[in-house]
């Protein structure tokens, strides 16, 4: 499991700017991000290598920050990779609520966040992976 | 139960109305005297000071407005000379000139007397530490409740509003046990103490005495549980005073008028008539102690309810019930009467409860508009769903709270401005347009 942040942010020019600043000036890396959007506001979810300080640099800064625990493993770049893994959460009846994706560790692979809403499922997904020798990304990856 | 002057306090009705309409026919005449426009007023009227031998003639004497106050700005209403005024406190004009009042030295005797008294309502005593943050300066609020409090005899701690971190390790550190402050800065601490990691088991806090703007039930509650006090309603203008002219008991059933110095009435703002107890309208006050600047019928704009039974605590001066708001705070859309204290309770009643908000009134094709900006609530920070589903809940219990319907725009969290006095909860960009236009 990989934390992940959420932070809410009104759909004006400079939010992103201000919080990429934020997160620059405590030397935290970003390794993720996906912003969620409706006219007026929106969510940026981010992973990155410090999450406990990144919630103290936003927080310090005015920014709320929640932390969510998400799912996250790799993929080898070729065609049908993500069709296997993704096929078999669904069978397993896994909702997954949203996904999207994280730098690999090379050109050859890329990494796959997706985030289960339900707390037993998730678990569930993490076993399944692994017994399907999935390889799961674990914080010390990225940090 | 405690009381600070029993005798008045607790005394039988027909005895405090003899007080009243002694000290009524006396604070008459040294107006008359003593400031012009009142004489021109009473004149103008037919009213000859020895026409008023009691209370029950009080109904015949003229209202005073502000706009009376700004005609005679800045001293013009005082009734002693300017060797016998001691104090100058001024209220914020956000329309106008500031309000100036004066006191005597008697006067502030008197201020100390009916605060002190205040505290003892809540539950106060000379054992206590009366931390007081709201601002001191020309605003009533800091110096009113610290010369109660020290009059009380209880440890004062004049922290004035401001620096939140300071304020809660003052909290900690000093002992205090009732806070007096705006209850949107006692909010902003709350949400200020979980953010840093404080607990309300840190501090000795037993009461809060909060005032100076309309608060709902609900925020009352939050401010309870937020703190682990009781949340005591405090009421006061400086025309009059400034805070203590009324103050709830620890039976939290409306708040004691001072009504040895003040008279209440309530009136209808539109015939002028007083109206009898147990009806709500427009609050009245007349001065029949204070010497420097002793206001005759002043129209407060606040809209109240006064009722007389005995009180559980034995007391038996009137009650105001909780002032809805002010009518200068009532927003009239679409021909609707609406109150900011409303929109409040309703965003409090559901789950995720928001406490910063603001209200944006402005005019699309001819038609009232109001929006609700919401600092979004930590709890729904998730995902679009949750959020959309927040915003249509709240548009749908405030729209059902007021018969008017609204649009929500989520802010981000702590991007609203922080009130350390009087929250600004309304922004009427029609007023501004209409300053332009005419």
């Amino acid at each position: 499991m990989l934390k992940q942040l959420s932070v809410f942010v009104e759909n004006k020019a400079g939010r992103l700017c201000a919080i990429v600043e934020v997160l620059n000036e405590a030397g935290i890396n970003i390794r993720a991000m996906n912003i969620a959007d409706t006219v007026d506001y929106g969510i940026i979810r981010l992973i990155v290598s410090d999450t406990e300080k990144a919630v103290a640099a936003l927080s310090g800064n005015n920014f709320t920050a929640n932390v969510f625990d998400v799912t996250a493993f790799t993929i080898p770049d070729r065609f049908g990779a993500l069709y296997e893994v993704i096929k078999l959460l669904g069978d397993s009846g896994i909702n997954i609520e949203y996904s999207y994706s994280l730098m690999g560790k090379n050109h050859s692979e890329a990494g796959i966040v997706v985030y289960i809403e339900d707390a037993e499922k998730a678990t569930e997904a993490g076993e399944i992976l692994k017994k399907a020798g999935v390889n799961l990304i674990t914080p010390e990856d990225i940090a | 139960m405690n009381y600070y002057l029993k005798e008045i306090e607790c005394s039988p009705r027909h005895e405090l109305e003899s007080l009243q309409s002694f000290r009524l026919s006396k604070q008459i005449r040294h107006v008359y005297e003593n400031v012009a426009p009142y004489r021109a007023k009473m004149d103008e009227a037919g009213i000859k000071p020895e026409d008023i031998k009691s209370i029950a003639d009080l109904a015949r004497l003229p209202f005073t407005t502000k706009q009376d106050l700004r005609d005679n700005y800045p001293y013009g209403m005082f009734a002693v000379p300017m060797s016998d005024v001691v104090r100058i406190h001024a209220s914020s004009g956000t329309t106008g000139k500031q309000t100036v009042v004066g006191y005597t030295q008697n006067d502030i005797e008197i201020w100390a007397e009916c605060a002190a008294r205040s505290l003892v309502q809540i539950g106060g005593s000379k054992h206590d530490y009366v931390h007081v943050s709201y601002g001191y300066g020309l605003f009533t609020g800091g110096l009113g409740m610290h010369y109660g409090a020290e009059k009380l005899g209880a440890v004062t701690i004049p922290a004035s509003a401001g620096n939140s971190m300071r304020q809660l390790e003052m909290f900690r550190d000093f002992g205090s046990s009732i806070v007096c402050m705006t209850p949107s800065y006692a909010i902003s601490l709350i949400e200020f103490a979980q953010e840093n990691g404080f607990n309300k088991d840190d501090f000795k806090l037993k009461a809060g005495v909060l005032g100076a703007e309309p608060w709902s039930e609900e925020m009352r509650r939050e401010i309870e549980d937020g703190f682990g006090i009781k949340a005591y309603d405090i009421y006061g203008l400086s025309e009059i005073l400034g805070p203590s002219v009324s103050c709830e008991c620890i039976y939290q059933c409306g708040m004691h008028v001072c009504e040895d110095h003040f008279i209440p009435e309530v009136i209808d703002p539109d015939t002028l008539e007083p109206l009898p107890s147990g009806k709500q309208g427009e609050l009245v006050f007349t001065c029949i102690t204070k010497e420097a600047l002793p206001l005759i019928r002043y129209r407060t704009r606040d809209i109240a309810t006064l009722v007389y039974d005995k009180c559980r605590c034995g007391r038996t001066l009137a009650r105001m019930l909780k002032p809805q708001g002010r009518t200068d705070d009532m927003l009239i859309i679409r021909g609707v009467n609406v109150f900011p204290s409303q929109i409040e309770a309703a965003l409090l009643s559901f789950d995720n409860k928001a406490t910063n908000y603001l209200l944006v009134v402005d005019k699309a094709n001819n038609l009232d508009t109001l929006e609700v900006q919401i600092e979004t609530p930590r709890g729904i920070i998730s995902s679009i769903a949750d959020l959309q589903k927040y915003e249509k809940k709240a548009k749908a219990v405030i729209d059902s709270a007021i018969g008017v319907g609204v649009t929500i725009k989520l802010k981000e969290p702590k991007s609203l401005e922080r009130s350390m006095g009087k929250a600004v909860r309304v922004v009427d960009n029609r007023k501004i347009k209409n300053k332009f236009e005419g």
